[in-house]
């Protein structure tokens, strides 16, 4: 089944279109989701960082990342809202674009990996995960999620 | 002169040759985001610890020590790829409003950080853990948020051309820009 009559109904709602049709709706929603990009960056970095072995060293992994869980939370609520209400008003146009699978494909992974394996790895006990795994784990984080940008800025130039 | 040096570099081979490569200018393009994720997340995670609102449980210092040698990192990549982005597309940037208003607020951010690291962080092992943050470091960490959001902002918006001298622009946007107008001599 072809998801191109589903990609056509977002570009022909009553959003996508208001959001097409204004001069500064577009940017503005832009802008904040780059804004979000920061925040979501430093509450991921900041912890993969640490279970590399670089950073906030002295402090423990499970309490930076209870630290940081709110506000990946909410800069991805942030990102998923602004990121769907751009992508209305050019389905099409992201339907027909390769990065723009690269950026979901990469995102559906990232946000899986990170509310499951990432999840169970640094709320952890200290010393119950490997140095070696732990750096695994922060390396495919960083990964996934670099791809998820690159993807997005990508859509821009197709 | 300056429009004079953006109309000379504009004409280099190595400017053309990226401002018209296919991938060259949108790597760079990719490079500067990636950039801007590693140099402004760790600047925004200290600016949130100086407003009291994340980490509290880590010295302050230990935040400054730890984290800012990776915002400098990136700055420098920031500085290097937003250098080329530049390099590619001089004469339209140059006369960008957008462009202009981030560099002034790149000079006001920069003041900030000087403005920070000189007169607040030398005495921060003082209240390094403390509940009560002195009020000037709180306000050192809002300003920075704020100039920084704006630059980003200010940032995105190069790529419109709303405001371009190619088009019909009102007086204060003209001034604004050094467009060349019909009335105005070279």
């Amino acid at each position: 089944m072809s998801l191109l009559p589903l990609f056509q109904w977002c570009e022909d709602s009553r959003v996508g279109e208001a959001i097409r049709t204004s001069k500064w709706l577009f940017p503005g929603i832009e802008s904040i989701h780059l804004l979000g990009l920061v925040v979501i960056a430093a509450a991921v970095l900041v912890v993969d960082m640490r279970l590399f072995g670089v950073g906030l060293r002295e402090h423990p992994v499970a309490r930076l990342a209870r630290d940081m869980q709110p506000w990946l939370v909410g800069s991805l609520c942030v990102m998923l809202l602004t990121g769907f209400l751009l992508f209305l008003s050019e389905s099409i146009k992201c339907y027909y674009s390769f990065a723009f699978w690269i950026k979901m494909t990469s995102l559906a992974l990232a946000i899986i990996f990170t509310f499951t394996i990432r999840r169970r790895v640094v709320f952890s006990d200290e010393g119950a995960v490997s140095p070696g795994w732990s750096k695994v784990v922060a390396v495919t984080s960083v990964v996934l999620w670099a791809g998820v940008g690159w993807g997005g800025r990508w859509i821009g130039f197709s | 002169m300056i429009l004079k040096f953006c109309e000379w570099l504009a004409e280099t081979p190595w400017s053309i040759a990226l401002h018209e490569s296919r991938y060259g200018y949108t790597t760079v393009e990719s490079v500067h985001v990636w950039a801007l994720c590693s140099f402004l997340s760790m600047a925004v995670l200290l600016d949130l610890r100086l407003l009291g609102v994340t980490l509290r449980s880590v010295p302050v210092t230990t935040v400054i020590r730890r984290l800012l040698p990776w915002s400098k990192a990136g700055f420098a990549v920031m500085v290097v790829s937003g250098a080329m982005l530049f390099f590619a597309i001089p004469v339209r940037t140059y006369h960008s409003i957008f462009f202009r208003s981030k560099l002034v607020l790149l000079v006001l951010a920069g003041l900030n950080v000087w403005w920070f690291h000189s007169r607040t962080e030398p005495g921060a092992a003082a209240w390094d853990l403390s509940p009560n943050i002195p009020r000037r470091a709180r306000l050192a960490g809002a300003v920075s948020l704020a100039l920084w959001a704006a630059i980003v902002v200010a940032g995105r918006m190069i790529a419109y051309n709303w405001f371009d001298c190619d088009r019909p622009q009102s007086a204060i946007v003209n001034w604004a820009e050094s467009c060349e107008t019909e009335n105005s001599e070279r």
